[in-house]
């Protein structure tokens, strides 16, 4: 069957009605005129009645329903009355389904004046806002930490057992990796300038301390924050979008203290854990590069001893614990505030991971300044 | 016309070892409004699934037109799927798009419509659910009932053959549920569409089916099959007039 090109066309019966004739194939494919032109045409009469002849139509689709519906909007709009003549049944019937209930006109949203875009008010109101809920979590959960010690909080052991394993050996294979390696790259780093001393075998000092103080906490405090701050922040966020923090909360159950403590300390657990592994990992790592080297493992072992002290792993250790808060603290807060939409969620988790790699970046440095100052 | 347009054959289902139903045999005409019933738990999300191609049969077939989908290639299962629409249990629209987005998805892929055709169909299409103006609102911004017409919408957004009901009626108020009811009997004779459902809101079930089959729990096959009115009033099988006139059954019948 050869298919007709769809088209229209606009005849004047008599003083009160125009016609509308439809001839060719209305279906996927074939190019119509716009509507446009029938309404054009339309302003131009003063019938107040307009029948839709479909005697000449051929095959049609929702493309046709799609041009009917509009003329049928535009006549409601214009007070002209809307007639059908021999169309299928089919298209009667789907138009009158379609024009059962009047378009809803959303409500209109107050416009933006042009400079309103660029308000530096705007900018200064979000980072408050932003600082508010931030504040508002850390008290709420001060809070519900204050509950825990009094023993009136709803934490649940097994949750905070679970997520220990998660935050800890679950993340062993990843944190190894990182921490040989970068106990390697610092090996690497230290033993090509001090071999132009001929001081080789203080790469050993420069290991130990490196990692101790500062590289093995960092690393796998940037492993966990996308690791598991951002399994935090999907976890909370899924769980608002699917109204289990409301049931929580209506339970009569402080999600703080049913979700978010046990997370937190679960990272307060696991971090030293993982940073002592990690420095272990770290320097044996860095033995392995200054073997090739020249420095032999004995060397390596004795030279390490001497810069082995007790200050330098407590370092570590303390912005190990100061890093798990901030991870969790940046995780659940995202996941908490997520929005109800699985784009909101992969927000949250994003967010997630940016604000905890920033707190820890932050946090590293105020740290070290104040050791600095006072002298550790 | 009475002519088979899904059939399905020897089908036996199960997850691992733990078989669903067993040696289902049925056919579903064209242009039947056809509904799946059953207690909780017997099985009818998974036959649709089944149907739908997202669980693989353990035995048996279903046949499109007389064609095997399991059989199929995956291009030729992708074709008879573009035949299809499906609205799910809890509408399954994309939470990240607005409703024109969702109903433009299909078209978009599978049509050689213009963007201001498609933008038109879009409008025509949420018409149809009687949604008209609501093209930019998010799902998240529409109540539930909305949310089934919108997630219809998309559904009939390629004029589809076959449409799929996952409990069309869960969760909504019988005024709502009525008017749900009316626009799938309305787009189906306008559009002349295969309907299949699952449910087992009885109001739903007498108005508007056609044809039905009853999937029992305890013996795990099907026991009856045809009209439901036919079936509530002359059906062999005890618990299948129970059901239907919403009688409680022995309290062996009703561990699910």
């Amino acid at each position: 069957m050869s298919q007709q090109p769809p088209g229209f066309e606009l005849l004047t019966e008599d003083r009160d009605s125009a016609v509308l004739m439809l001839n060719g194939d209305w279906i996927q494919g074939q190019a119509h005129r716009d509507f446009q032109v029938l309404k054009d045409d339309l302003l131009g009469i003063t019938a107040s009645e307009l029948i839709v002849d479909g005697s000449q139509l051929g095959q049609w689709d929702s493309v046709l329903m799609a041009f009917l519906l509009q003329s049928f909007n535009q006549c409601r709009e214009d007070n002209i009355a809307f007639r059908a003549r021999a169309l299928p049944a089919g298209v009667e019937r789907l138009l009158d389904v379609a024009t059962a209930v009047p378009t809803h006109v959303p409500p209109p949203e107050p416009k933006a004046r042009w400079y309103e875009s660029f308000n530096p008010g705007s900018l200064v109101l979000e980072f408050w806002e932003s600082t508010v809920e931030s504040l508002a979590f850390i008290g709420e959960l001060g809070i519900a930490l204050w509950r825990l010690v009094l023993g009136k909080a709803n934490t649940r052991f097994s949750d905070f057992r679970t997520f220990c394993y998660q935050a800890g050996p679950d993340a062993f294979a990843i944190i190894s990796l990182t921490s040989v390696l970068v106990g390697m790259i610092l090996a690497y780093l230290g033993a090509v300038q001090l071999q132009q001393f001929g001081a080789e075998v203080y790469v050993a000092d420069l290991v130990v301390i490196g990692m101790l103080r500062e590289m093995g906490v960092l690393m796998a405090a940037i492993v966990m924050a996308g690791r598991t701050g951002a399994a935090y922040a999907a976890q909370l966020g899924t769980m608002q979008a699917n109204e289990e923090i409301d049931a929580i909360k209506t339970m009569g159950i402080s999600p703080m203290e049913f979700l978010v403590v046990p997370r937190m300390l679960a990272l307060v657990v696991a971090m030293p854990l993982l940073t002592l592994y990690a420095n272990l990992l770290g320097i044996i790592g860095g033995g392995i590069v200054s073997g090739g080297l020249g420095v032999t493992p004995l060397m390596y072992i004795a030279e390490g001893e001497t810069a082995l002290q007790l200050s330098h792993l407590m370092v570590g250790l303390i912005k190990s614990v100061v890093f798990g808060i901030l991870i969790a603290v940046a995780g659940c807060r995202s996941g908490i505030n997520s929005g109800r939409s699985s784009a909101a969620v992969g927000q949250a988790a994003t967010e997630a991971v940016v604000t905890a790699i920033v707190y820890l970046i932050i946090a590293d440095a105020a740290i070290n300044i104040i050791f600095q100052q006072v002298g550790i | 016309m009475i002519e088979p347009h899904i059939s399905i054959r020897d089908l036996t289902m199960a997850y691992g070892p733990r078989v669903i139903q067993r040696d289902l045999n049925f056919d579903i005409n064209k242009e039947d409004i056809f509904v799946i019933m059953g207690g909780s738990g017997c099985g009818k999300s998974t036959l649709l699934k089944h149907m739908l191609g997202l669980l693989k049969p353990a035995k048996g077939d279903i046949l499109y037109n007389d064609d095997s989908f399991f059989q199929a290639s995956m291009e030729q299962q992708d074709n008879m799927r573009q035949r299809w629409g499906i609205t799910y249990q809890s509408g399954g629209l994309f939470s990240a798009m607005t409703l024109a987005g969702n109903v433009n998805l299909p078209l978009q892929l599978y049509t050689s419509y213009s963007a201001s055709d498609r933008e038109d169909i879009i409008a025509y299409k949420l018409a149809l659910v009687g949604l008209a103006g609501y093209q930019d609102y998010y799902p998240s911004e529409i109540s539930g009932g909305m949310r089934k017409r919108a997630a219809l919408a998309r559904a009939i957004a390629l004029d589809p053959e076959i449409l799929f009901f996952d409990e069309p009626s869960a969760g909504l108020d019988p005024i709502s549920s009525r008017l749900l009811d009316e626009l799938i009997v309305q787009l189906q004779e306008s559009i002349g569409a295969t309907v299949v459902m699952v449910t087992h809101e009885l109001p739903s079930i007498f108005g508007i089916a056609t044809n039905s089959v009853y999937l029992d729990v305890n013996t795990k096959t099907m026991i009856a099959y045809g009209d439901p009115r036919e079936l509530r009033d002359h059906s062999e099988q005890p618990v299948v007039r129970q059901f239907l006139a919403r009688e409680s059954g022995s309290p062996q019948e009703e561990q699910a």
